[in-house]
């Protein structure tokens, strides 16, 4: 981490507002407006899916027209109009690409503005990437590779034909379609996202990545993760997202699965940087999201997640530690600033005994926005010896914005240690004329003091990531302090 | 190098400083001296730049440049240093990576390349080496959990580092058993140099043992009220400020 300063970030920033708002013009093959079985049958039927698949969104469906939108969350938006929304939208393309260079030129271009290069050859990183634009997924690298190790990374489309048995056996079984809302929104209409299976033994030799991009307008982007490492496997998966700017609010409510069999370990991080509005609060990605990992024994799930981005965030990226000995980790750092909302934490539910669970929580608010930490730990009767560290610490720029902490505990067996720490700080005038003082102007000194922060979780992150992170820390705070 | 003509300095309109004049060479050692409340730290936040305080009137010219329209910043980078009585705490960043900061944003404004990190470090290692910092403390967060005398040697460790032209040392030794005070005096003193210059601002006579002036100036309500050799100093601690009044 010592190596990226922040002066290394500051040559990196070439520009000061969201640089991922821009727009590609692709010609995009996109459903009218509105939803109802026909539209759920409709998506089925262009993802050429099995009748099974077909029910299931169907099931899903069913149930999510009975369902409310959940309304406890610390966050205060006009709710989307579900009618209004393009449920599919995809990138005309030749329908099968035998090499990147049949990839629309446009779409190229597109990645390149993002920073992500898809050409296997000069791709110096390991790290295979699926890129989702939209609904589809686009292009998957370093397929060969990973085949060699029988890792399987792809869309999830086209797992559903390739792999049914693994689909049906695993998807649905972390986050029930009745799960919640979106969750039964997104088992209806999920277009695609990403499917991967670490083979037992198999240490997966590079980072695996999933890039989301929304780039149609009036669509909502709906993806769909599971992630299965089988015993004594491990994986290290990374989620980006961006989207453009749009004085619209754009929906998306994904759905992850992770499942981390014996002995397995499962290192699942993001950055989260959907367009999050103006700076009036006007646009901006409603990101509704489900996350949750379960671990048999033995096994380990790490959720990292770095979320600057989106106009209202609604996420708990959990754990179910139901194998003894399991452990599930989550790392976090929030930052809110102009209106954002965003209201996330986790679950860690100890059902195994022995099991351990570490939440680190950073929440960083600027301008008129609300950051809130909302976490439940919960001990089973049966899990004996449990243990739960928490630390949540909120950092206040300015008095306009809030920051909430909603810890919740339920122990309901006595050998349970639980700790909970909590701190909520202000970056200071007098922090900011010491770092003034030694020549550090103030928008650098409050890189500096975010950065410092954060540290803890910006550690657990890939490389990769953590020099991205740290960049965007620094974008999303710009303009917080006048 | 620093001229200071007739300044007045106002916070929340109550005025503090009321026409102060002061002129310092390089190669100078001035004291400030003065009771509480006389606006000595008022002084040295004002050279520095502390938006807060608002100049009515009067300048603060370095090296012939008026500094008023210059941010606490830009100060910084033409060399001001004020070592803070009440260094604050950033959790999270180290000691060197701080200073690495600071350093390369001083460079940066002048148009020089950022210090490569092996002069960076053999650099800190040196200076570390000459207030007798230990390298541990170097990774340390800055200031925080740090007991008194380490944040003053801090103060005193990253001047050293960043050799500035006028250093202001606002009660340096407050909070200080007399070891450290030793080690602090000690190495501002191996810092002294023809070319810059040092303001002391104290309550005792205790510093000026160590750091020994060349001129001591009494504040008192805003205002210089005696100035003299170093033998004011020790005038001062026998008799107190009441004469003065």
């Amino acid at each position: 981490m010592n190596k990226f300063t922040e002066d290394d970030l500051k040559k990196e920033l070439e520009t000061k507002e969201y640089e991922y708002g821009f727009y590609t013009n692709i010609e995009a093959d996109k459903f009218p407006v509105g939803l109802n079985e026909e539209v759920v049958i409709a998506i089925s039927k262009k993802k050429n899916e099995p009748a099974w698949m077909t029910e299931w969104r169907l099931e899903a469906f069913k149930v999510w027209k009975e369902m409310k939108e959940p309304d406890w969350a610390n966050v205060n938006y006009e709710k989307p109009k579900f009618q209004d929304i393009s449920y599919y939208s995809a990138p005309v393309q030749k329908p099968k690409l035998d090499s990147l260079d049949q990839v629309d030129p446009e779409l190229l271009k597109t990645f390149e503005k993002l920073g992500i290069s898809i050409d296997e050859q000069k791709r110096l990183s390991n790290v295979a990437v699926d890129i989702v634009v939209d609904s589809v997924s686009v292009a998957t690298t370093f397929k060969k590779t990973l085949n060699e190790k029988g890792i399987i990374f792809m869309p999830i489309s086209e797992a559903i034909q390739e792999h049914p048995e693994l689909v049906k056996k695993y998807l649905g079984t972390i986050v029930p379609k009745t799960d919640n809302f979106y969750a039964a929104l997104n088992s209806a209409v999920f277009s695609d996202g990403s499917f991967c299976y670490i083979p037992k033994g198999v240490t997966c030799p590079m980072e695996l990545s999933t890039y989301f991009r929304i780039n149609e307008g009036g669509t909502g982007q709906f993806e769909r993760t599971l992630v299965i490492a089988d015993k004594g496997s491990y994986v290290s998966y990374l989620e980006g997202c961006t989207a453009p700017a749009r004085d619209e609010n754009q929906l998306h409510a994904a759905v992850v699965e992770l499942i981390a069999l014996d002995d397995a370990e499962i290192k699942y991080s993001t950055v989260q940087n959907w367009f999050p509005g103006d700076a009036e609060g006007k646009g901006g990605v409603y990101n509704f999201v489900t996350k949750r990992g379960l671990c048999e024994k033995n096994a380990k799930i790490s959720w990292t997640q770095v979320e600057t981005g989106s106009a209202v965030t609604w996420k708990y990226p959990s754990c179910v530690l139901k194998g003894d000995n399991s452990v599930g980790e989550f790392y976090s750092i929030a930052v809110t600033n102009n209106h954002q909302q965003a209201d996330t934490g986790t679950k860690m539910i100890h059902l195994g005994n022995n099991t351990k669970s570490t939440i680190i929580s950073k929440g960083v608010s600027a301008g008129h926005s609300q950051n809130s930490y909302r976490g439940l730990v919960q001990i089973g009767a049966r899990a004996k010896n449990a243990r739960n560290f928490s630390q949540c610490d909120s950092l206040l720029m300015g008095n306009k914005c809030g920051a909430h902490t909603f810890p919740y505990i339920e122990a309901k067996n006595k050998t349970a240690q639980i700790e909970h720490e909590a701190t909520t700080s202000k970056i200071g005038e007098d922090q900011l004329f010491y770092c003034n003082q030694r020549g550090i102007d103030t928008e650098k000194a409050i890189a500096l003091i975010v950065n410092g922060f954060s540290k803890e979780v910006l550690n657990k992150l890939p490389m990769e990531f953590a020099v991205e992170a740290q960049k965007l820390l620094e974008i999303s705070l710009e303009g917080s302090v006048g | 190098m620093l001229q200071v003509k007739n300044l007045h300095a106002s916070i929340n309109d109550k005025e503090i400083l009321k026409g102060i004049n002061l002129e310092i060479k390089a190669g100078e050692v001035h004291a400030i001296m003065g009771p509480n409340g006389s606006g000595k730290s008022t002084l040295s936040a004002v050279i520095a730049g502390k938006e807060e305080y608002e100049v009515t009137d009067g300048s603060i010219i370095l090296n012939g440049e008026d500094l008023e329209d210059l941010a606490p910043e830009d100060r910084a980078h033409k060399g001001i240093f004020l070592s803070f009585q009440y260094p604050v705490e950033i959790p999270g960043v180290t000691v060197t990576n701080f200073i690495k900061t600071a350093i390369n944003e001083t460079r940066k404004a002048k148009g020089l390349e950022e210090l490569p990190a092996k002069e960076m470090l053999k650099l800190i290692r040196e200076k570390a080496d000459l207030l007798e910092i230990d390298r541990k403390f170097l990774s340390r967060s800055l200031n925080e959990g740090f007991s008194g005398g380490e944040k003053k040697r801090n103060e005193i460790f990253q001047m050293a580092m960043l050799e500035p032209k006028l250093a202001i040392l606002d009660e340096t030794d407050s909070g200080l058993d007399i070891d450290a005070l030793k080690v602090v005096a000690n190495g501002v003193n191996k810092l002294k140099s023809k070319d810059n210059a040092v303001i002391v601002i104290t309550h005792y006579q205790r510093l000026l043992d160590y750091i020994v002036p060349d001129f001591v100036h009494v504040l008192h309500n805003g205002k210089i009220v005696k100035s003299g050799g170093k033998e004011l100093a020790l005038e001062l601690e026998e008799k107190g400020y009441d004469w003065l009044k």
